[in-house]
C-alpha cells in the first residue's frame, strides 16, 4: 500500500516538474511547480519525515511560492511574455542542461544500483528534529540564521531608500 | 476509532462543516441586523432561514459564465483550492477526546500548511480573472497573507512551547491546569488578528474591498464558482475558531455537559465574536494593515516567545 502511494506521488512529482519547466505561461508554470513540491511532501511523509512534509508544504509550498506568484502578478506579462518565452523554449536551447542531466542520472542510477540505500522506515518526531538541529547541526542553524539576517538588513537598507526618496518628493 | 467509523466520522465532518457555513451566511446576516438595528432577512421560514435555501437556489441556478479574456483552467480551479484546503484543516480538529479524524504528531503545523495552500485560491482567482481590480485584490491578498502567516505561525509556538507537542489533543490535554488563554494572552490577541486577516473578513477584507477595488479578486465570479469563495471564507472562519478554541481555550474540556457540547459552545460563542467585531470595527488603509502587521504585532509577538522561553526553561530547571 505505502509503495503504491509513494509511486503515485513520484510520478506526480515527476511530471509536475516536467510541466513546470516546459510551460510557456508563467503563472501554469508556477502552478506546476507548486502540485510538483506537494508531491514532494507527500513522499516525505510516507517515508516518515512528517515534520519535513509539513515544513516542506508551510515553508515552500505555502510562502516562498506565494511570492513567486507575487511578482509573476506585478509583472503582469499577459500575451507578450508567452511568445517571448516559447522563442526562448527552442529545442536547441534544451540540449546542452539535458546532456548534463543525463550524466547526473547515470550517476543517480549507478550509486542507486550499488549502495543498499535501504530507508529505516521509522518516523522522526518533530521533537527528534529540533533536538538533531540545536545538539549536532547548532552550527548549521546559526550560519542559517546569520544568512537570514543579512538578507533583512540589506532588504530593510534598500527598502529605506526607496522611503526616503518618496518622502523627498512629496 | 475503527477506521470504518473514522471514515464516517470523517463524512459527517465534511458535510457538517459544509452546511455549517451554509447556515452561517444567514446567521452572521441576522446578528448583523440586531448590532446594526435593523432586521435582516426575515422573510422566508422560521427567522428567515429558509434564506440559506433561497440563496443556494439562485446561485445554482446562475448562468455559469466564465469571461472569453480570463484564463480558463485556472479560473476555474482557483474557487476550488479555498474549499479543499479548509475541508482537509478540519481533519486535525479535535471535537473531544475520543472524537477526532487523525491525531498527527504535527497537527498544528499541518493546520499552518493548509491556511497557506488556501491563500492560491484568491491569488490564482485574481490572477486569472485578467482584471485589474482583481490583480490589485490578489495582489493585496498575497502581501496579508504572507505578513500576517508569519506571526500567525510564531504566536502559536509559545502554547508549543508549553506543551511540548505539535499534537492538538497533547496540547488540549496540557490545558487541564489551565487555558492557554491565560498565560498565553498575547499569543492570543496576535492569533486572533492574524486569524482574520487569513480568512480575510472584514475587517481586514482588503482583497475584497468594495467601495475600491468593487469586488476585488472575485470580481469576475458569479453563480457556483462565486458561492466556492464565499463557502471558503465561511469554512476558513469556522476553522479558525476551532483552532482558537482548541489553542487558546480548553477544547473540549468543561465541567458537567458532554465534551463535545463544550467544544461546539465555545466554537460558536467565538464565531459570534468574530461577527461583532465585522460589526463594530471599520476597514482600515492598506498600509496601516501591514505597518500594524509588521511593527506592532510581530514585536509582541517575539516578546512573547522570548517570555514563554524564559518562563518554561525556569520551569523546566526546577
Amino acid at each position: 500500500m505505502m509503495e503504491v502511494l509513494f509511486y503515485i506521488a513520484a510520478f506526480i512529482a515527476l511530471a509536475a516538474t516536467v510541466l513546470a519547466l516546459t510551460r510557456s505561461n508563467a503563472a501554469h508554470a508556477l502552478i506546476f511547480l507548486i502540485v510538483s513540491l506537494l508531491a514532494v511532501a507527500v513522499i516525505f511523509f510516507l517515508l516518515g519525515a512528517p515534520f519535513a512534509a509539513a515544513l516542506e508544504i508551510v515553508i515552500y509550498a505555502g510562502a516562498i511560492m506565494v511570492l513567486f506568484v507575487f511578482v509573476i502578478m506585478m509583472l503582469n506579462l499577459g500575451e507578450a511574455g508567452e511568445q517571448r518565452e516559447k522563442q526562448w523554449l527552442q529545442p536547441r536551447s534544451w540540449l546542452l542542461p539535458a546532456l548534463l542531466a543525463l550524466i547526473l542520472l547515470v550517476e543517480m542510477v549507478t550509486i542507486l544500483a550499488t549502495i543498499d540505500t535501504q530507508t529505516s522506515g521509522i518516523g522522526v518526531s518533530p521533537k527528534e528534529v529540533g533536538l538533531q538541529l540545536f545538539g549536532p547541526y547548532v552550527l548549521a542553524v546559526e550560519i542559517a540564521s546569520m544568512l537570514l539576517l543579512a538578507a533583512l538588513v540589506g532588504a530593510y537598507h534598500l527598502g529605506r531608500g526607496f522611503i526616503d526618496r518618496s518622502k523627498g518628493k512629496r | 476509532m475503527s477506521d470504518g467509523l473514522t471514515m464516517l466520522f470523517g463524512l459527517f465532518v465534511l458535510l457538517g462543516a459544509v452546511g455549517a457555513a451554509a447556515a452561517l451566511t444567514w446567521f452572521e446576516r441576522r446578528l448583523l441586523g440586531i448590532w446594526q438595528d435593523r432586521y435582516g432577512p426575515n422573510r422566508l421560514g422560521p427567522f428567515g432561514s429558509g434564506q440559506v435555501l433561497a440563496d443556494m437556489l439562485k446561485l445554482l441556478t446562475k448562468h455559469d459564465w466564465v469571461p472569453p479574456f480570463a484564463d480558463k483552467l485556472v479560473f476555474i480551479f482557483a474557487p476550488t483550492a479555498i474549499v479543499v484546503a479548509m475541508l482537509l484543516g478540519f481533519a486535525v480538529v479535535p471535537f473531544s477526546s475520543s472524537l477526532y479524524i487523525i491525531d498527527l504528531n504535527i497537527g498544528l503545523l499541518f493546520f499552518l500548511g493548509m491556511t497557506s495552500l488556501a491563500v492560491y485560491s484568491v491569488l490564482l482567482g485574481g490572477l486569472a480573472s485578467n482584471n485589474k481590480y482583481a490583480l490589485l485584490g490578489g495582489l493585496r491578498s498575497a502581501a496579508q497573507m504572507v505578513s500576517y502567516e508569519v506571526f500567525m505561525g510564531l504566536s502559536l509556538i509559545g502554547v508549543v512551547m508549553l506543551t511540548g507537542s505539535f499534537s492538538m489533543r497533547d496540547i488540549v490535554e496540557a490545558q487541564r491546569d489551565g487555558w492557554y488563554c491565560i498565560s498565553q494572552f498575547l499569543g492570543l490577541c496576535v492569533f486572533i488578528v492574524a486569524g482574520i486577516a487569513e480568512s480575510h473578513r472584514l475587517p481586514f477584507d482588503l482583497p475584497e474591498a468594495e467601495h475600491e477595488l468593487t469586488a476585488g479578486f472575485h470580481t469576475e465570479y458569479g453563480g457556483m464558482k462565486f458561492a466556492m469563495f464565499m463557502l471558503g471564507e465561511y469554512l476558513g472562519l469556522m476553522l479558525i475558531c476551532c483552532m482558537i478554541v482548541t489553542l487558546f481555550f480548553g477544547g473540549w474540556l468543561g465541567p458537567i455537559l458532554p465534551a463535545v457540547v463544550w467544544f461546539v459552545i465555545k466554537v460558536f460563542v467565538l464565531i459570534c465574536f468574530f461577527i461583532l467585531l465585522r460589526a463594530a470595527i471599520p476597514r482600515p488603509r492598506y498600509d496601516q494593515l501591514m505597518s500594524l502587521g509588521w511593527k506592532y504585532m510581530l514585536p509582541l509577538t517575539l516578546i512573547n516567545l522570548v517570555v514563554t522561553g524564559a518562563v518554561a526553561l525556569s520551569l523546566a530547571e526546577v
